[in-house]
């Protein structure tokens, strides 16, 4: 391969600068004139049908915009996968927070008292808040049902299994809501004028979600609906589909302020109460093996809880159930998997999509499985781990030279595993009340969307030349701190053999950008990067077509002749679309075929040591190896494998969603717990390279992936460490550890 | 910003002599100090109070003092001023340990010890600390000032001995004996910037062989910051021989009762208290040698 | 009921008085009446350090101090930092060390992380990674793990010390 000039080094954050300054401008940093403020009324119980509004003594209404789902000039549901969540709550409410009623005015502390002195009258009806009752179905709250999407995966003859088997081995598992927690709460600005149209400003991760969502609530065309991404503050999957509810708010009560620019902001406790979560999840597990650890059949029935309403569960459960088999070779498979609808309000994006929920219960059950068998967890997975050639539970044959076990064990190596397995097994056995223990998961995520996803979303990225000789990347794929901006910069500058400052990217903008799809799926860099790679390398061709430039050429010829082509013609783009590659084939009807164009590979090893004092436990080392193709930026890709490792150390063991009757009780920073400086190790990230044609240089995603392994290995390491193999729940909280120390199963 | 500011008044006395004299005329106003407490109901449209008392300039609540005798913090002392006083950190190692693990920096930088006592969250750090160094509290109002043992100033969940009109000034403790036991530990929702679930503190020392003094108070397990009195009581005067691990665990379940709530549950709390004053004696027989 | 106050700052080096509710916050006062907008709120409860400025040089969390303790103080925020930051010019060694190591991923902490670090660097120069990991533990990110952020913390330490350019430089 030629030398890489960009690809692979770790070239600058490109607003960089502007972040380490404050410069940066975030949605509530923008003001316009005129500017009113906008609230929301919400609902205080969990279902039930709408009997009256009733407006309080000693507010001026007359001075205030009013909104409520009669307003709605056109679709009163959120255009998603189904209509079925309302902007506006009309007849019946179907969460707690739902919104029903929106309110503005230009003096917040007016406002404030306005939507305090708003009450909503609601004949409460049956509800349904857990899993359990939702399958039940006693109290139907969606559908026939209660059940949004079912998927179903089968390979071979898993019946059969069971009478062959030396072992078999069974479990359930759990995972709990978990809160994206991005520090800039959910922001958004929206002006809607008889000439303009519909034009909104907002923290958000899909600026043509939003755009699809407006469309319809205002029944205008696209030309008439303008959205822009501002400078936004993290997302993890929160600022997918939530800001296409909120950016309607905001227009509907500008369009009936007679375009007066509207600014919402949530605080923290809105914002989490009111928005969505990671499914909660629940998992049976049936396993068979053969007496020399051979796996045999996988059974598994996988629930998640989707909320009120379908937004994105069916796709949530989809990648759920495809990663449930985790990187194994089965010879017989049989998944269930089911969304299912609760009170709760809807439960959305978050980093893994289905696929932590899922891959926590294969790793975590394996480690139980292997002492019930009485083999080392190691050996367990080394019989069993998928090789090229080998057959994936959906059909799909490994093509990429993946080498799982070694992946595994340089993971293992570098956290010294068995070293410290021996040491532990003995300092365990003293009067010291710290328990020590290792563990680790072995995992794989599928990079972009699921299926037939990307052929069906057909993105569209491009370049353009500006009149000064640059080239501006043009894509909606959004920057929220993941280093789009920069990595895109790099993949242009690299493909063009030009400097990275030669290259700028075009803030997101409907009125500016093509759809490149959503920034959701670890798909930006592996399949919205090559698109913008091979538009650039079509721009170059347009101007050495046009005899401005020749190859070889240096920076400052390129830069001249993009000037001058510009100067002569006008203007200068190119564009490339997504077609999918003709050996990848699915189906959506049998969920068969190739789930995903590749997949990232990955071990992750953690150290724990319990206070059985307290039941605490200290994530005390923590080895993140994966196998993600070519490394774009080192720095960049560094910082996304540490931030999801945190935050799912933090999955694993202290972010817990209180419910009380489908409401979160535990709203603020202080009560929903995620890990400060003081409370994690040095995270130590290791990547191993093999360049994937998918991506561009060879790049696949790695958004996802570090959410998936800290869970299990968390909880193995767990086991390890107290010799019981009870903890199969996450978050495992010091409370429910305790409760499992009382209840020893080995 | 839910917090109604331009319904709210604020006075700013410019001596303590003004703000008692203020205070007198109007009880119900709200004394401010580093708002640390304060402003997280204000600012949630939470507070029912809007007139408040701003203590902050008031130079005579401020000033940390140590004698060999005593060491006086001022209301309006703050964590940091105790978490870096080098005097603080030679004698009074559980005043340091429960100032640093109070929030953070910035919280530190703000937050006084008076408001901590005054805003008697039964969770709070710093008050198991005080007590089990026996401490004492000066309030002052225009009729005067009276000191009151610490262990007598919490009455009841969120309910102080402060009087109607008075201010909490001044906090007194005792130096305690060069080589005496200080025991410590805050068992929180995480490392840093934590609510407590369960806090202990403790103090002891010991002649011929025998417990001569022993001190030891729980935060987050009862409606008030409290002693373990009964548990005490099977320590004091004997020798590690002679105390009952099964008499004190028993005692112990009946100094402290916890609650179920979004933090942690009563069970989780005794689990912990059980063994945390359990891994205290031991420490503490152990420090005796 | 209560009347505005003439409220006397200096702001980053400059003197400024604004009208303010006794009562208002100091990051309402900075955000919108200073028009300081680096200052960010992310909790508005004394979490997550995202509003830390400096008040008579001490770090604090803005969100939770009344405009009324603030009368004649001295106030520096992110984009006091480095007197010429705002035009690019120049970088605290501090910010130029979250910009090389990758301190700032979404950017929304970083102000506040910015303040946090240069105040534990004032209060200890050569810290290890503990004092680092304590220093910070009032500032939450979500982003980052916060391995980029002590690594940039202990960078710019080490470019303040006499051969530390080379450090920052990485
Ligand atoms: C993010 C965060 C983290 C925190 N972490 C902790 C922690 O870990 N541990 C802990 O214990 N606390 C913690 N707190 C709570 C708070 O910081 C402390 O209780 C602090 O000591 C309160 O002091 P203050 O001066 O800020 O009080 P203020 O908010 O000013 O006042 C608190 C109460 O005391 C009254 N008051 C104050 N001074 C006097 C006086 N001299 N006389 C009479 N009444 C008075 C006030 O009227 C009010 O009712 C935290 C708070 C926040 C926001
Ligand atoms: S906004 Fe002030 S600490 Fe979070
Ligand atoms: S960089 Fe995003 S929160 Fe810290």
């Amino acid at each position: 391969m030629a030398k890489l000039e960009q690809v692979g080094h770790s070239r600058l954050r490109k607003e960089g600068r502007a972040k380490v300054t404050g410069a940066a401008i975030y949605t509530d940093d923008a003001t316009m004139p005129g500017l009113l403020h906008g609230a929301t009324v919400r609902s205080q119980v969990a279902r039930g049908r709408i009997k009256g509004i009733h407006f309080g003594e000693g507010i001026p209404w007359e001075d205030f915009v009013i909104v409520s789902a009669k307003d709605v000039p056109g679709e009163n549901r959120v255009a998603m996968i189904v209509l079925d969540q309302p902007f506006l709550a009309d007849t019946r409410v179907n969460h707690p927070e739902e919104a029903i009623l929106l309110l503005a005015h230009a003096d917040r502390v007016l406002l404030e008292k306005a939507r305090a002195a708003v009450t909503v009258e609601i004949e409460e009806e049956p509800a349904v808040f857990t899993i359990e009752a939702s399958l039940a179905a006693a109290t139907v709250v969606w559908g026939e049902d209660n059940v949004f999407k079912k998927v179903s995966i089968r390979k071979g003859e898993v019946d059969a299994a069971w009478a062959s088997a030396t072992h078999v081995v069974e479990g359930t598992y759990g995972t709990g809501a978990q809160e994206q927690l991005y520090i800039e709460p959910h922001a958004v600005i929206a002006k809607v004028t008889a000439e303009e149209g519909v034009t909104v400003w907002g923290s958000l991760q899909c600026p043509y979600y939003v755009h699809k969502a407006l469309k319809h609530l205002f029944n205008e065309p696209d030309d008439r609906i303008r959205v822009i991404q501002m400078e936004t503050g993290g997302g993890f999957g929160g600022k997918e589909d939530y800001p296409s509810l909120i950016s309607g708010h905001a227009a509907l009560l500008s369009m009936k302020a007679g375009g007066r620019p509207v600014k919402i902001l949530y605080d923290r406790e809105e914002d989490m109460v009111a928005t969505t979560k990671r499914h909660p999840s629940k998992t049976r597990v049936k396993t068979a093996f053969d007496a020399d650890g051979k796996m045999l059949g996988l059974e598994m029935e996988f629930l998640l809880d989707g909320g009120a309403y379908v937004t994105l569960s069916p796709v949530v459960l989809s990648r759920g159930a495809i990663h449930a088999a985790g990187p194994y070779y089965w010879p017989a498979v049989a998944i269930e998997a089911k969304a299912l609808a609760t009170n709760c309000p809807p439960h959305g994006a978050f980093r893994g999509f289905g696929a932590p929920q899922s891959l926590f219960a294969i790793e975590r059950h394996l480690d139980v499985a292997a002492a019930r068998i009485g083999m080392d967890p190691v050996e367990l997975r080394r019989k069993n781990l998928l090789r090229i050639g080998d057959v994936m539970a959906t059909g799909q044959v490994v093509k990429e030279a993946v080498d799982l076990p070694g992946i595994m064990d340089r993971a293992l190596e570098k956290l010294d595993y068995h070293g410290r397995k021996a040491r532990y097994a003995g300092s365990n056995a003293g009067t010291d009340p710290i328990k020590r223990g290792v563990g680790f998961a072995v995992f794989m995520h599928g990079c972009g969307f699921t299926g037939g996803g990307e052929a069906y979303l057909a993105s569209v990225a491009g370049v353009e030349g500006t009149a000064d000789g640059k080239v501006r990347v043009l894509a909606a794929s959004t920057e929220i701190g993941q280093g789009t901006n920069t990595m895109f910069s790099q993949v242009v500058a690299e493909v063009l053999r030009v400097p990275m400052d030669l290259v700028e990217v075009q803030q997101p903008d409907t009125k500016l950008v093509p759809n490149s799809g959503p920034t959701v799926a670890s798909r930006t860099c592996m399949v919205v990067g090559k698109l913008v790679q091979d538009a650039a390398v079509g721009l170059k061709q347009i101007i050495i077509q046009a005899g401005l430039l020749r190859e070889p050429y240096t920076a400052d010829e390129f830069q001249a002749a993009v000037a001058a082509y510009v100067a002569a013609f006008g203007s200068l783009k190119a564009y490339s679309q997504y077609s999918t590659p003709p050996h990848i084939v699915w189906s959506d009807e049998t969920y068969q075929g190739d789930a995903y164009g590749t997949y990232a590979w990955a071990c992750y090893a953690a150290d724990v040591a319990v206070d059985t004092r307290t039941c605490e436990v200290a994530v005390t080392d923590f080895v993140a190896l994966q196998e993600v193709g070519r490394v774009i930026n080192p720095t960049l890709a560094e910082g996304q494998i540490e931030g999801g490792v945190a935050q799912g150390i933090g999955y694993a063991l202290w972010e817990k969603v209180e419910w009380r009757n489908g409401r979160m009780a535990n709203a603020q920073m202080t009560n929903y717990i995620m890990a400060t400086s003081a409370d994690l190790p040095r995270l130590r990230v290791y990547f191993e390279e093999n360049p994937n044609p998918m991506g561009p240089s060879g790049a696949k995603g790695i958004g996802e992936l570090p959410m998936d392994g800290p869970g299990p290995a968390i909880l193995n390491a767990i086991q390890d460490a107290l010799g019981t193999d009870a903890p199969r729940e996450i978050p495992l909280t010091p409370e429910l550890l305790m409760d499992c120390l009382e209840a020893r199963h080995v | 910003m839910k917090g109604d500011a331009p319904a709210c008044a604020v006075h700013t006395p410019a001596t303590l002599g003004e703000a008692l004299a203020f205070l007198a005329a109007h009880p119900d106003w709200r004394p401010l100090a580093g708002g640390t407490d304060l402003m997280v109901p204000f600012a949630a449209g939470r507070l029912p109070d809007f007139n408040f008392l701003n203590l902050d300039p008031l130079h005579e609540l401020r000033g940390i003092e140590l004698t060999n005798e005593h060491l006086t913090l001022g209301a309006l002392t703050t964590y940091s001023e105790i978490r870096w006083h080098e005097g603080i950190r030679a004698a009074f190692p559980n005043l340091v340990q429960s100032a640093w693990v109070t929030g953070a920096a910035a919280i530190q930088n703000r937050g006084t010890i008076g408001g901590n006592l005054v805003n008697a969250s039964p969770a709070a750090d710093t008050p198991p600390s005080l007590l089990a160094y026996g401490a004492e509290v000066e309030l002052r109002s225009t009729a005067g000032s009276r000191w009151v043992d610490y262990d007598a100033f919490h009455l009841g969940y969120k309910q102080t001995a402060l009087a109607s009109g008075e201010l909490l000034t001044r906090i007194r403790v005792k130096r305690p004996v060069p080589g005496a036991f200080h025991f410590y530990r805050k068992v929180g929702t995480r490392k840093a910037q934590a609510i407590a679930k369960v806090c202990l503190a403790g103090y002891g020392r010991a002649e011929n062989g025998r417990v001569a003094e022993f001190r030891a108070a729980f935060g987050a397990v009862a409606p008030v910051p409290k002693r373990a009195l009964a548990a005490e009581a099977l320590v004091l005067g004997r020798s590690a021989a002679e105390v009952d691990p099964d008499a004190v665990r028993a005692a112990l379940a009946e100094d402290i009762t916890p609650i179920d709530d979004i933090r942690s549950s009563a069970k989780y709390r005794r689990f912990v208290s059980e063994r945390l004053f359990a891994s205290m004696l031991k420490d503490f027989f152990a420090h005796l040698g | 009921m209560s009347e505005k106050m003439a409220l006397k700052l200096q702001v980053n080096g400059a003197e400024r008085t604004v009208q303010a509710w006794p009562m208002a916050r100091l990051l309402d006062v900075i955000r919108e009446d200073l028009g300081l907008t680096g200052t960010k709120e992310g909790c508005g409860e004394g979490e997550c350090g995202a509003c830390s400025v400096f008040l008579n040089g001490k770090l604090v969390n803005s969100c939770l101090v009344p405009a009324v303790q603030c009368n004649g103080a001295k106030l520096e925020t992110i984009e006091g930092v480095s007197p010429t930051s705002t035009d690019g010019a120049q970088l605290h060694p501090v910010q130029e060390a979250f910009l090389r190591c990758g301190g700032a991923q979404c950017g929304i902490c970083t102000p506040g992380m910015v303040l946090a670090a240069v105040d534990l660097l004032k209060r200890c120069p050569d810290p290890d990674e503990e004092q680092v990991r304590d220093g910070l533990s009032g500032n939450l990110c979500r982003c980052t793990g916060y391995v980029k952020i002590i690594d940039s913390v202990l960078a710019a330490a080490k470019s303040a010390s006499p051969d530390g350019a080379k450090a920052v430089a990485k």
